[in-house]
Order: structure tokens, then C-alpha cells, then sequence
């Protein structure tokens, strides 16, 4: 079984993260960059079916800047037995097609069984890459699993919809995205990090993958203006004294909010 | 058959379970009104097509194209096909599905199939010159950003509940529209168990008023408390992650980055820290009221009138004083 596992570097939802106001792209300056955490949990969900079956081979894949390599190395830390590093000039800024275009063709060349994704980015929260890939990939998608089990030729699981929880499956092979409902990643170990150094990482651009970065027959997302809000400020704080409770009763009807 | 409008706006609604149409239609069909003509896609299980097709004219679509699925059990590609079908035939200036789990599938096959650009997350569309634009409020509402696609109509999705305009009913004009499958391989919805009972609270997105508890509460038999303040106000039942990890609500309450985004007149964050992931789904709010024993939480940082203090004193008291006044 061939798993490959689908991590997004993403600035670190504990900092400060900025958009470039005059860009509109990501300031990567701004923030440390770190794999999403909803993507360690994919890799945490491949790496513990290949704990318990021999012969699964964990592939990492990334579309992201020159700088992600240690990033990248954390998911071979963790347990991946390869990783694939997308990167080129042509990518910044790419929008939602044009980075599931370059990811399925990164995935095409692989003879895999199950692609794993998390379900929605803490970045572009655009939320659809998994389903696109499956159109792509020509192959079904079971998106937004809160639980999932993987056999022989067939992955299963429950999903969670707006009016209830349906239990879905796929034959391989086929996409899949999980949700956070599965357990976060493992630690990296000692031995793990010095073993990552070893495995193989290999680069690609776009012209390996023979894709074109702004092809004339797709259309694109463009952004056409940014702008930052004022931050909040804070306003009153009282310390409860016993009548805290009615202070704040009175504010709420004064307030016309009860 | 007549022609459809020049400015025809679509948008898919499906019906969901045994219910009518989802929740987001009344915003999605809101939204296009202001944009264009509002012509609406039902999806619909066997059956069910004529009553969601007279229920998407009252929320306001000029024309409405029903599709029964003729096995309910083969999961979103049916509906890429008879979003692809109806394309066709209408030929829209935009494309408005909602930001649910299925409508994010379906936009994004959609899009890839037929390379059209994806505005994703939208909190309310515009038009200009050139066509419809989107607006979206990112990184937790610390930026405005528009997009728009650089030709052909954009595929919108919409942040369910963010849309407060509505339309006015349309007399209904529907037919059925014909799709051909593609047969692409897709998975199996093997069984469907239906949320029932639904609890007469208000819904948490789109809800004018919230009330969210956090870790301070301590476990589930507490956290009632939390309902009871949101029935008082009318409010809604919202939570931070680590109450939902702690299993003292389901994580369809849970506010934030990873959860549900709300805007709402009022926010109540009782025994929340504030982090900073949990203030990405509720900062836009226009009140924010804080509870908490830790005068240095930055939950206060954000809150228009904090209290220091146990939450365990300070809720029951507001309860007894709201409704000791309501009485008045
Ligand atoms: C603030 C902001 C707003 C944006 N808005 C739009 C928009 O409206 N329309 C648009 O077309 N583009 C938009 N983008 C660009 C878009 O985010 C990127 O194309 C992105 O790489 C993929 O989309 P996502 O982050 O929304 O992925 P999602 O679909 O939310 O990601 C789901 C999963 O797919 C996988 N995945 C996603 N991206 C990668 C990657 N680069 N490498 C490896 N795995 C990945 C991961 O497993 C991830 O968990 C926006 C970007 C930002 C930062
Ligand atoms: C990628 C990512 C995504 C995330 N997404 C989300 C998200 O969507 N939503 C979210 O909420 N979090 C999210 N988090 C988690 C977030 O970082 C915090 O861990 C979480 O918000 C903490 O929840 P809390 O405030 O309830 O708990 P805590 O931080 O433990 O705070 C509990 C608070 O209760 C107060 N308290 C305790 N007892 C009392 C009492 N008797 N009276 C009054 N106050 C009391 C304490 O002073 C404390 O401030 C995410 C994290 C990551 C990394």
C-alpha cells in the first residue's frame, strides 16, 4: 500500500500573521512557517496503519517556497518514509486550481493507493484541494472524516455533514481528508530526526511536473484589493465584588442586547 | 423553452436529509438578488424536487432547474454533474454554492473540471465593471480582501450564515433539467443517521447572540450553565476547542479557526482564555462580553465589558438579574 500524505506549510496560527498590503500575498516574514497541524494528523493516521501493516509505504508531499525543507523534515522525523518538495517562482500566489493542477500531477507520477488531506487550511481555508485532486486524479473523494478505517482495497469512515453523520466508503484508489477530530501527530524522536537526514527528499519544479503556471485556458483567482482592520481595543473590566452579575445585566439591557 | 437572464446569478441549494432546503439558501439566494437574477439548482433526493423547487421561489429564485438524484447513495459526483449540466444551460455571471463540507466538494470538482477560478470562503459578493466580486474577511477577520476571476463566472462559496439580505418570493417557474452522468468513480454513502430533535435554540452560525464556555467550566454537568444564560438571551450555544476535546459539547458548537466563524451582535466567552485561534472565530463580533477568573486572560484584551471573576458566581447572578427585569 502506497499512502501519500498531503501537508501544507502554513504561517503558525500562534503569531502574528500578515497579508503583504500592497501583494496581497502571505508576508512569510511576518511569521514562523510550520506544517499545518491538521496535517500532522493526516500523517499521524498514515504513519499508524503502517505501524500495524508491513510493506505501507508513506510518501510526504508539499507545494511550498524554497524554505520549507526543515519544515518538511519534520514529517521524515515523524515517520515518512520519502517526501516530495513542489517549489518553484511560478507558484507564488497560486490560486486553488492552479495548486491542485501541480499537486495531482506531483501525485500522478506515483503509483498510489490512498491520498490523505487535511480537510480545510489554517491559511487559505479554501477547503476544496481534496476534492479537486479526486477530479483530477479521476478517482472518488470521501472528504471530511472524523473517523477512519483503511483495508485491503477499501477506505471507510464517518462523516459528519450538516444534518447528520453518514458512514461512507471508497474503493481504492481514492482521496481522502480527515478532520481534527483524529488524533494529532507523534513527537519526532531522537532516532527519528537522525534518520530523516537519510531519507530521500526529492525537489520538482513545474517544468518536471509539465505544468504552466498561467495557462491561458484557466481562469484564475485574483485579489483585487486588501485592507487591515483596526485592531480591537479593549473597553471596560470590573472586578467582581458580589455584584458583578447584575453590573453585567444592566449593561446588556442598557445595551439593548437582553 | 424560454431564455434565462442575462445577469442570471445561480445557485445550488440541496435538500438535506428528510428536511427542505439547507440552511444556508435563504443567504445564498439573498446574496445573488443583489448581484443579479437569482436562479436556483436544487438537488434534491427521488421525489422531493417540486416541494424544495416551490420553497427556493419564496426565498426568492426567478427560475429554479430541479435535479432528483437517482441514488442518493453515490456521494457528490451526481451533483458536479448537474452543476456541470446546468452551466450549460444557464450560463451564469457566478456560481454561489455554500461553504458546507458538500458544497466545498462539489465547488471544487466543479472548478477543477471545468478550470473555472474559485472565490472560496465568502462573506458577501459585489459587482463592478467586469463582474461579480467576492469578499472575503481573513486570518480571523484581521483583513478585508475582494477577489474576483480573471474571466469566465467565478465559483463563490459562502460562509454559511454570513449573508444577512434576503430576497423577495418570486412566483415559481421551474423545470426539470436533464443530466447526463459522467460515471466517474465516486465513494458510497453506506448508511445516514439523522440529527433529530432538534434543539430549539437558535443555530450557532449566523446567530445574532452567542454564548460560548471554555475549559472553565470544568465538565459536562457544568457547562449547562451555558445553556441556560443562551436561553435567557435568546442566544446560541458556542464553546472553545478544548471543551469540545474535553467532551462537554459537540464540535459542532466549537468557535475559531477550526471551527464555526461568528459574527454576532452579542458574544459571551465564559471561562475562555481568548486564544488566539478561538478569537479568529469570534473578533468581528459587535459586543464582546468576557467572563473569567484570570484578570491577565487576553480574552479581556478584545472584550467590551470583562468581569474578574468565578464564573460559577458571577452566571448564576446574571441569570437571576435578566430575569428578574424581563418580569418587570
Ligand atoms: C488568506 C488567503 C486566501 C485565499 N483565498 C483564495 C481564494 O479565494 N481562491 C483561490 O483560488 N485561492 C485562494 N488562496 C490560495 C490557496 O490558499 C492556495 O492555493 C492553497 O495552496 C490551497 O488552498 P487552501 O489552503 O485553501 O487548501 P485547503 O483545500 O483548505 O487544504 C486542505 C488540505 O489540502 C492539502 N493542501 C492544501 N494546500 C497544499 C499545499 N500547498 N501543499 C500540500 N498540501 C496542500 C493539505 O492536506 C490541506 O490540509 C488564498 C490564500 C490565502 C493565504
Ligand atoms: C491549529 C489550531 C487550531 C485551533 N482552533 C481552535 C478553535 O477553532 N477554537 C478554539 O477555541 N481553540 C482552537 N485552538 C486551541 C487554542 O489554542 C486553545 O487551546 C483553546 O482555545 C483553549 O480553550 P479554553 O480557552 O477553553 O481553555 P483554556 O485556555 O484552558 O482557558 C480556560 C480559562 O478558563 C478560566 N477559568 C477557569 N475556571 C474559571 C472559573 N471558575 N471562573 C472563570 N474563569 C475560569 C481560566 O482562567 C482560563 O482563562 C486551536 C489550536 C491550534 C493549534
Amino acid at each position: 500500500m502506497k499512502i501519500v500524505v498531503l501537508v501544507k506549510v502554513v504561517p503558525d496560527t500562534y503569531g502574528d500573521r500578515k497579508l503583504n498590503l500592497e501583494t496581497g500575498l502571505a508576508d512569510r516574514e511576518a511569521s514562523e512557517a510550520v506544517v499545518d497541524e491538521i496535517g500532522e494528523r493526516a500523517l499521524e493516521l498514515a504513519l499508524s496503519y503502517a505501524d500495524a501493516n508491513e510493506g505501507t509505504e508513506v510518501v510526504l508531499l508539499t507545494l511550498a517556497p524554497e524554505g520549507a525543507t526543515a519544515t518538511i523534515r519534520k514529517g521524515l522525523a515523524m515517520g515518512a518514509g520519502s517526501a516530495i518538495h513542489v517549489s518553484d517562482q511560478g507558484l507564488r500566489g497560486a490560486d486553488l486550481g492552479l495548486t491542485a493542477g501541480t499537486l495531482a500531477a506531483a501525485i500522478r507520477r506515483l503509483e498510489f493507493d490512498l491520498v490523505i488531506t487535511g480537510n480545510i487550511s489554517t491559511d487559505g481555508s479554501g477547503g476544496m484541494i481534496p476534492a479537486m485532486l479526486a477530479e483530477l486524479l479521476d478517482v472518488p473523494h470521501a472528504t471530511g472524516l472524523s473517523s477512519v478505517e483503511i483495508s485491503d482495497g477499501v477506505v471507510s469512515g464517518s462523516r459528519p455533514v450538516e444534518s447528520g453523520v453518514q458512514q461512507v466508503s471508497a474503493n481504492l484508489p481514492a482521496v481522502i481528508s480527515i478532520t481534527e477530530a483524529l488524533p494529532s501527530g507523534r513527537f519526532p524522536n531522537f532516532k527519528g530526526i537522525m534518520a530523516a537526514k537519510k531519507k530521500p527528499l526529492e525537489v520538482l519544479t513545474l517544468s518536471d511536473l509539465g505544468i504552466i503556471a498561467d495557462d491561458p485556458e484557466a481562469a484564475s483567482s485574483i485579489m483585487l484589493t486588501v485592507t487591515e482592520k483596526p485592531p480591537r481595543a479593549a473597553g471596560v473590566k470590573i472586578i467582581d465584588e458580589g455584584d458583578a452579575g447584575e453590573k453585567l445585566a444592566d449593561f446588556l439591557v442598557e445595551n439593548r442586547l437582553a | 423553452m424560454t431564455e434565462f437572464p442575462r445577469d442570471a446569478i445561480l445557485v445550488v441549494v440541496e435538500v438535506q436529509g428528510s428536511g427542505g432546503l439547507e440552511q444556508a439558501a435563504a443567504g445564498l439566494l439573498g446574496a445573488a438578488a443583489a448581484v443579479g437574477t437569482p436562479v436556483a439548482l436544487v438537488l434534491t433526493p427521488p421525489g422531493a424536487g417540486s416541494a424544495a423547487a416551490a420553497e427556493a421561489a419564496v426565498l426568492g429564485a426567478a427560475r429554479v432547474l430541479i435535479v432528483e438524484t437517482t441514488d442518493p447513495s453515490v456521494l457528490g459526483v451526481p451533483s458536479v454533474d448537474a452543476l456541470f449540466a446546468a452551466v450549460e444551460r444557464v450560463r451564469p455571471d457566478a456560481i454561489l454554492i455554500s461553504h458546507s463540507l458538500d458544497g466545498r466538494d462539489l465547488a471544487g470538482r466543479y472548478a477543477a473540471r471545468s478550470r473555472a477560478a474559485v472565490c472560496a470562503d465568502a462573506v458577501g459578493v459585489a459587482r463592478d465593471e467586469e463582474g461579480v466580486v467576492a469578499h472575503h474577511s481573513v486570518y480571523g477577520g484581521a483583513y478585508n480582501v475582494t477577489s474576483a476571476s480573471t474571466f469566465g463566472a467565478p465559483v463563490i462559496t459562502v460562509r454559511q450564515g454570513s449573508i444577512e439580505a434576503r430576497a423577495t418570493a418570486q412566483p415559481e417557474e421551474s423545470e426539470t433539467l436533464a443530466v447526463t452522468p459522467s460515471e466517474k468513480p465516486a465513494a458510497r454513502i453506506d448508511s445516514f443517521e439523522e440529527e433529530v430533535g432538534a434543539s430549539s435554540r437558535p443555530e450557532l452560525r449566523g446567530a445574532a447572540k452567542v454564548v460560548a464556555g471554555g475549559r472553565g467550566f470544568g465538565s459536562q454537568e457544568q457547562f449547562a450553565l451555558v445553556g441556560q444564560l443562551a436561553d435567557t438571551l435568546g442566544a446560541a450555544v458556542g464553546a472553545s476547542r478544548a471543551a469540545v476535546d474535553a467532551g462537554y459539547v459537540p464540535q459542532s458548537h466549537q468557535v475559531g479557526q477550526t471551527g464555526v466563524s461568528v459574527s454576532s451582535q452579542l458574544y459571551v466567552a465564559l471561562g475562555i482564555s481568548g486564544a488566539i485561534q478561538h478569537r479568529a472565530g469570534m473578533q468581528t463580533s459587535k459586543m464582546i462580553v468576557a467572563v473569567n477568573k484570570d484578570s491577565d486572560a487576553p480574552i479581556f484584551e478584545i472584550a467590551d465589558f470583562g468581569v474578574v471573576g468565578d464564573l460559577f458566581k458571577v452566571v448564576p447572578q446574571l441569570i437571576s438579574a435578566l430575569q428578574a427585569r424581563k418580569k418587570q
